[in-house]
């Protein structure tokens, strides 16, 4: 490729990788104490298998955002250790609002992992190119985040996550700021892209029903400092589909996650 | 075109409605022309004597660009050295306010000792006042960095270089067109202060200079015609400044967008 000097980890889209190549992740023992005294975990252990897509649900600010920098490597640890493998540096971090660079286009908010990585122009066009398909946003790559509804900033957001075909995608609350019905429809999309790319998923929620709706297995945290207080299989079959949301098993494991969440708010 | 008409309306009306007060004024009070002469003299003045008036313009506007662009190069470097890192900040920072604190017609003297008489010492002047809003609003604009997109570009693993040309340069923008902003005004201030002390009167005198030949001589006229000109000097670079932030902003930075 142009600009062979580029790390393995920025390889374009196009160049897909088959199912099951997602990492592992493996917390030990985690606490992690900020400079004002405020311990946001400890002692957290967590485990996740390579292309598993797991939910970690947790009351609002109690930690569940620290966990997902230090699993990014964005910050480190007191102690315990954080694990990545198989990864390969590709990562990709989407954030609860959609931080793009204003003074780019969607297409050049795209193309940016690519160009800090060194990526040519030519496989970095292609690159954004399939990445705003994947997230319907083609036609409106040369418009300005500015232009465009909030739904719309979000896929350019998850475009930009997507472009280095990541291997560990890390998401924090990255749907929690729009409207219920663009929520839906982007989980489903999330959903899609999960089960076709087979990317080991961390995705951070405070709702439940998004969790249930996701996740193969869902983690709960406790209040801070966060803990582990327990974790659910969620293992609901077929499709992701909003009539998935009325059925009963569906709401079964709501509640019992619930009630879980209910244990941790008491410690 | 219209809406440009129409914009430029009320600012017109007013300018002619405030010259013809001061007109009737001056002349219903019979108040001495060399302690206030009414628009019509100053016009006259302003015809009588456009080429030196003309060649102030060149002058001084030479210096103050001279002295802006300065201002603008540096201020912008020092703003990055300043923002790179709190220690640096700490060092340096108590000094750069200095550069606002000293009085410029005391250090004028110290500049032509420096520079010599001429465009030079002036052009500094223009300098030393300009550039403290240029850094004090580069910083600003270094410091207010979206956090979250500076984890992003630690992620995709940017360097420093990458970080400042494609994040926090482009995200301080708005900052420095500011900061520049009140840099073009005092700039033409500096170099018309400069020249007060490090310009000779003569033929090729700048607009300073010619105000205080002006005002010695009691042609107070031709003063007011040489101070009008470099109010509009100022008020040139400022448009400028202004047309160049439009031009780069107008697609992502609330300052520079249309509302409908």
């Amino acid at each position: 490729m142009p600009g062979g000097e580029a790390p393995a980890h920025n390889a374009p889209v196009t160049a897909r990788q088959g199912a099951g190549e997602g990492a592992r992740v493996r917390l030990r023992g985690v606490h992690r104490k900020f400079p004002g005294g405020v311990v946001a975990l400890d002692g957290v252990e967590l485990e996740v298998a390579a292309g598993e897509f797991v939910a970690l649900l947790g009351p609002s600010g109690c930690g569940k955002s620290t966990l997902l920098r230090l699993v990014a490597g964005l910050d480190l640890p007191q102690e315990g250790t954080v694990q990545v493998t198989g990864a390969g540096g590709r990562l990709a971090y989407v954030f609860q609002d959609p931080h793009l660079l204003p003074w780019r286009s969607v297409q050049g908010n795209v193309e940016l992992p690519l160009e800090l990585a060194g990526v040519g122009r030519g496989p970095r066009r292609e690159a954004a190119a399939a990445a705003l398909a994947q997230v319907g946003l083609t036609d409106a790559r040369t418009r300005y985040p500015a232009q465009l509804s909030g739904g719309m900033r979000m896929r350019a957001s998850l475009a930009r996550a997507l472009v280095t075909d990541p291997r560990l995608l890390l998401l924090d609350e990255p749907f929690a700021a729009l409207d219920e019905l663009t929520r839906a429809r982007l989980d489903e999309e999330l959903y899609e892209l999960w089960r076709r790319r087979g990317m080991t998923v961390l995705f951070v929620t405070h709702s439940l029903g998004e969790a249930v709706f996701l996740a193969q297995r869902v983690v709960v945290l406790s209040r801070r400092p966060a803990r582990v207080v327990g974790e659910l299989q969620v293992g609901l079959a077929g499709r992701r589909e909003p009539a998935l949301r009325t059925t009963a098993p569906f709401n079964d494991t709501v509640r019992r996650l619930l009630a879980m969440l209910q244990e941790g708010e008491v410690g | 075109m219209r809406a440009a008409l129409r914009a430029a309306l009320p600012p017109l009306v007013a300018f002619a409605a405030g010259n013809a007060l001061w007109e009737a004024a001056v002349r219903l009070l019979e108040v001495p022309i060399y302690l206030l002469p009414p628009p019509s003299r100053i016009a006259a003045a302003l015809v009588t004597h456009a080429a030196t008036l003309g060649g102030g313009v060149l002058l001084t506007g030479q210096a103050a660009l001279a002295g802006f662009a300065l201002a603008g190069v540096l201020g912008v470097a020092a703003g990055v050295v300043i923002a790179s890192a709190r220690w640096v900040e700490r060092a340096v920072y108590p000094f750069t306010v200095l550069l606002q604190t000293v009085p410029l017609v005391a250090i004028a003297p110290l500049l032509v000792v420096w520079f010599g008489y001429g465009v030079r010492p002036v052009a500094v002047a223009a300098f030393i006042v300009a550039v403290f809003p240029v850094i004090v609003n580069t910083v600003t604009g270094l410091r207010s960095v979206d956090p979250h997109l500076v984890d992003l570009f630690r992620l995709y693993g940017a360097g420093f270089w990458a970080q400042l040309g494609k994040l926090r340069l482009p995200a301080a923008l708005p900052n420095v067109f500011a900061g520049l902003k009140v840099a073009a005004g005092l700039a033409v201030i500096g170099a018309v202060v400069g020249e007060f002390v490090a310009s000779y009167a003569g033929e090729q005198a700048g607009l300073g200079m010619l105000a205080l030949t002006y005002a010695r001589e009691s042609h107070t006229d031709r003063l007011f015609a040489a101070v009008g000109l470099a109010s509009l000097l100022g008020l040139a670079l400022f448009a400028a400044v202004g047309g160049a932030a439009r031009v780069t902003l107008r697609h992502w930075h609330a300052s520079e967008q249309e509302r409908p």
